[in-house]
């Protein structure tokens, strides 16, 4: 296997705050140590409900937020200890588009503006003459019509705006793309056009993706190696998109998901327990409270992620079969 | 007789005319899934049932919306007052907006019963906690005292819910009840609200552009597309055999278990905006089977053997 194009190592971000104006400090991991490598050309998703990491872990990975231990290496270079200007300059080969579609894109820019930004900040701006057809370039990549370059992002649909912001992403050619639940805002229909011309880049430019999702069943479609998360920790790792988990909490995410087929009705049985509060995390696993599976030794030591049997990785007492 | 029938309903807001004979009906203790993509017309529909219409500067022009013995279009708002939250109730695609953030929530769903079946404090109280009790609401009686920022997403969506069934409805309503939560927290909702409105016999109109929800929950389905109806069915049916190719477009949006790479398609285009519906089937533009026909002739909605659908393509009622 050659070398992964983004290599994580230990990489946590702890977050402090007060509770209440007066209270005392407490602080949660939200990240805590991922060990994760994403190879070239390939799509990696991190699935997880709200609050578990995962959009701290987007945010990681391209140094959006400095961590608070571990490292991120992109192409051999550690990204944490860059100087601002090497940083700039190494974002050019990372880009990231949001979920939010209506919110990150600046409302008084029209599309033309926000589309040649990226060139702006790297100082890479083309000649006054070049701008347009550029500009034209990259609406027709996503499949927008070029008028659509005089718009402002409020004349937009949701899919138009996270088209805009695909296309603002790649404006520069990164090899690195990472996605914070860019279609969790869209309709379905929606959802269905951005993952095919995700597809598309992928094969055309062999981008690399993280793909965050709280849906696994798109996950599993759509990336090559799953990632799931719990509470700031990888919990399992899949590196073929069809195996099956084995961790409860996969399987319970796996679960939720609905077949478009009245014939595979699934009976949800219902997590017990509630998500243990992040600033307090009992000491053995933090899913215990809520696995069906849990035993004593799950209260009591938090399991280690080795080595699957069925490829990848899983940290479980009692991995399914 | 349906519980509630809409007999092609025609809603106008100014010149415009954002939905057009609308046409289906829920039977008592039915589950009846209403979905199509955003701008479709189900928020809509939802509102011309609840008698909501007024608020946007919306009313009914043509057709009617009767409810049990009731025809609600013809019914006063005063009249209506008494309908809403008693017989019919709402829930909203965002519970952070549809309860009161300086109100306990206990409170808020104890209102309900006393303003509709004139219970008492004390009475409303334990009715309300059974009633969150029953939704797997844990520890009950202290969530009844919390107020809504206290409560996650998907147990202020649980609240919403004992509120609409606080004052047994024989109708309610649910306008995209779990698209703001996560897939987990869903696939519970769903499964508590199904298993609720089965117990208490309450039909529920499921508003959604997920059809693995529909697939999931309900009994019968209605697909709208640009403010018509497309197709209606029964579930199996709808999803076995599809007669209207935006039936079968939607379905295909959902990921399945094995789906190849390349195998998600999507549809193509966007629904278009109530002022620039295209002539024919409004469909036509996005429709990879549409003939010439269909650019000029609109589908009449069709009943065939079961179900109805409107397209010139789905061959002729027996």
């Amino acid at each position: 296997m050659s070398a992964p194009l983004v290599s994580m190592r230990g990489l946590g971000r702890t977050f402090v705050n007060r509770k209440g104006l007066f209270g005392a400090r407490r602080s949660m991991r939200a990240v805590d140590d991922v060990t994760l490598d994403i190879p070239a050309g390939k799509v990696t998703g991190v699935v997880g409900e709200s609050g578990c990491g995962k959009s701290t872990l987007a945010r990681l990975a391209l140094r959006l937020i400095e961590a608070s231990s571990g490292s991120v290496t992109f192409d051999g270079t550690d990204i944490g200890s860059l100087e601002p200007a090497a940083m700039r300059q190494i974002r050019r080969r990372m880009q990231m588009v949001f979920q939010d579609p209506y919110s990150s894109l600046d409302p008084r820019y029209s599309i033309a503006d926000c589309l040649l930004e990226p060139f702006a900040i790297q100082g890479l701006m083309p000649p006054a003459r070049q701008r347009a057809a550029q500009v034209d370039d990259l609406l027709d990549m996503v499949g927008l019509a070029r008028s659509v370059a005089s718009s402002f992002p409020h004349q937009l649909s949701g899919g138009q705006k996270q088209r805009v912001g695909i296309a603002r992403a790649l404006a520069l050619k990164p090899q690195f793309l990472v996605l914070d639940e860019p279609t969790a805002s869209l309709d379905v229909s929606i959802q269905a056009q951005i993952i095919a011309l995700l597809e598309r880049f992928r094969d055309d430019f062999g981008l690399a993706y993280l793909f965050i999702s709280h849906d696994l069943g798109l996950v599993r479609y759509f990336c090559d190696q799953v990632v799931v998360m719990y509470l700031g920790r990888i919990v399992e790792v899949m590196d073929r998109p069809d195996a099956r988990p084995r961790h409860p909490y996969s399987r319970a995410l796996l679960n939720s998901t609905f077949a478009p087929d009245p014939a595979k009705r699934r009976v949800v049985t219902p997590m017990a327990g509630e998500i243990p509060s992040p600033f307090a995390l009992p000491p053995g696993c933090a899913f215990a409270a809520r696995c069906p599976q849990a035993s004593a030794l799950c209260k009591a030591e938090r399991p280690t992620l080795a080595e699957s049997t069925a490829g990848g990785r899983i940290a479980c007492h009692h991995p399914q079969d | 007789m349906a519980l509630l029938d809409l007999s092609d309903v025609t809603v106008s807001i100014g010149a415009l005319m954002p939905l057009d004979r609308i046409a289906f009906s829920i039977e008592a203790g039915e589950i009846v899934g209403v979905v199509g993509e955003s701008g479709s017309g189900k928020s809509l529909t939802a509102m011309a049932v609840m008698g909501l219409l007024p608020l946007i500067g919306g009313r009914i022009t043509s057709g009617a919306v009767r409810f049990a013995d009731v025809e609600l279009n013809r019914l006063p708002e005063r009249d209506y007052r008494a309908l809403r939250g008693r017989r019919i109730a709402l829930i909203s695609q965002n519970p952070m907006t549809s309860l009161d953030p300086i109100r306990r929530v206990g409170q808020q769903i104890d209102q309900v019963s006393m303003i509709h079946l004139g219970l008492g404090a004390q009475q409303a109280r334990l009715r309300s906690v059974d009633m969150m009790r029953q939704l797997r609401i844990p520890e009950a009686d202290v969530v009844h005292g919390n107020y809504p920022h206290h409560l996650s997403g998907g147990m202020k969506q649980r609240i919403v819910i004992a509120m609409a069934l606080a004052a047994d409805p024989e109708l309610i309503v649910a306008d995209e009840p779990t698209t703001a939560l996560d897939v987990t927290i869903q696939a519970q909702i769903i499964q508590i609200m199904v298993e609720m409105v089965r117990r208490k016999n309450v039909a529920l109109m499921l508003i959604t552009h997920d059809m693995g929800v529909v697939a999931q929950a309900c009994d019968r389905v209605v697909v709208l597309y640009a403010g018509r109806v497309a197709e209606t069915g029964s579930v199996e049916r709808i999803f076995a055999a599809p007669r209207h190719p935006y039936t079968k477009s939607l379905i295909g949006c959902i990921p399945v278990e094995g789906l190849a790479p390349g195998g998600l398609k999507g549809i193509d285009g966007v629904v278009p905006g109530v002022a620039n519906y295209p002539t024919g089937c409004r469909f036509h533009p996005r429709c990879s089977l549409a003939q010439d026909r269909c650019k000029i002739e609109a589908p009449l909605l069709r009943t065939f053997d079961e179900g109805a659908a409107a397209c010139h393509l789905a061959g002729d009622p027996p």
